[in-house]
């Protein structure tokens, strides 16, 4: 033998297929609530336990989209924007992902629940399940709610950050939950008009689909509305104040402007302008979420040097 | 026979293995400071019932 040979078994994952796998953009929304969430509850930790906290709430936000990943290989297949996802580019295999999911769900869990409390713990554990099990493999292929009940996941964050602190639930980490509840469904129907053709040939029920474009507009608007009192009433509880109360007025009146306009566009005006207005609203939902919690971090500065808050 | 091929493969697996080794050099920092400030919290009661032995 002279000469050594590489029996190649096709494309092989490199460690950023791994870190791909973890969905770091949303990764960065669950960080960034998690993070408020803990800084804003009464009492406060050490840093260091802090960070770990949010730290392990991110691994398990990321842990739960590896599983979505495993799940939902079938339909990422199909779609044009998930194709060159690791398992349809078939650089990670599907068992890899689910093992790689669940070690890591079970790795966040515990070491949140060292670092901080059961309860937390046990909320990150929920989180997990419901997206991976109640959201994944349940209603996101059952029904055009998908999204609104779903949505609950991705707002569990904030909740867990504020109980790793305080051990608890309270009326301003319920509020939190709610705020990015209620806003999920308008962020992502302005995503769907204008991303309308891949869920349709993935056969997902998404609400364009079976309703038709002209609903999924008023239940946009329906959802903007709801989320008025929601975000306002976080403003009147101990860790709102008049910063935050002032952003939110606005920030409102300007999401609930953008959904008249929406609703009030057919479908030919939309074609024509390639959904400038649709995808406005959506990179805007993203600011107004951003800045909602930007501003509960400012009261919250504001009241170490014993200002702001009510 | 030493194997003194260097395949892209190769680079590729050593990436993916420095990734993880980091990863877990940093989560053993993690541990370990976090016994650290766990321990620090805890003294103060160590302390407490030293003195009423």
């Amino acid at each position: 033998m002279t000469d050594t040979s590489v029996i190649d078994h096709g494309p092989e994952a490199s460690f950023g297929d791994y870190v791909a796998l973890l969905k770091p953009r949303v990764m960065s929304l669950v960080v960034f609530t998690a993070l408020v969430g803990l800084l804003v509850a009464p009492g406060g930790v050490h840093p260091l336990v802090g960070f770990t906290a949010v730290l392990f709430i991110a691994l398990g936000g990321g842990a739960s989209g590896a599983l979505n990943m495993w799940y939902d290989a079938d339909i990422d297949r199909l779609m044009t924007r998930t194709q060159n996802r690791p398992i349809p580019a078939g650089r990670v295999t599907e068992g890899e992902a689910f093992a790689f999911g669940m070690a890591l769900s079970g790795i966040a869990v515990v070491m949140l629940a060292l670092a901080t409390n059961l309860f937390a713990a046990g909320l990150l554990a929920f989180t997990i399940f419901f997206y991976v099990v109640v959201y994944t493999m349940w209603l996101k292929r059952w029904t055009p709610q998908n999204i609104v009940i779903g949505g609950a996941a991705g707002a569990f964050p904030p909740m867990i950050g504020w109980a790793a602190v305080t051990g608890g639930v309270s009326v301003e980490s319920i509020l939190m939950f709610c705020l990015i509840f209620v806003w999920t469904p308008p962020h992502f129907w302005s995503l769907a008009l204008f991303m309308k053709e891949d869920y349709s040939r993935a056969g997902v029920p998404m609400l364009t689909v079976t309703h038709g474009r002209a609903k999924t507009r008023k239940h946009i608007l329906a959802y903007t509305i709801l989320l008025i009192p929601v975000s306002l009433g976080l403003g009147l509880t101990s860790v709102g104040g008049p910063v935050y109360l002032a952003a939110a007025v606005a920030m409102n009146l300007w999401f609930l402007k953008g959904a008249f306009t929406i609703l009030r566009r057919d479908e030919d005006a939309a074609i024509a302008d390639d959904y400038a207005t649709e995808r406005t609203f959506f990179r805007f939902s993203l600011v107004y979420l951003f800045l909602h919690f930007g501003a509960l971090l400012v009261e919250a500065s504001l009241r170490s040097f014993g200002l702001g808050g009510w | 026979m030493a194997i003194n091929q260097e395949h892209e493969i190769h680079r590729r697996r050593f990436g993916r293995n420095l990734g993880l080794g980091l990863v877990l050099a940093g989560f053993v920092a993690l541990v370990f400071g976090l016994t650290v400030v766990k321990v620090k919290r805890l003294d103060p009661e160590i302390t407490a019932q030293e003195v009423v032995r």
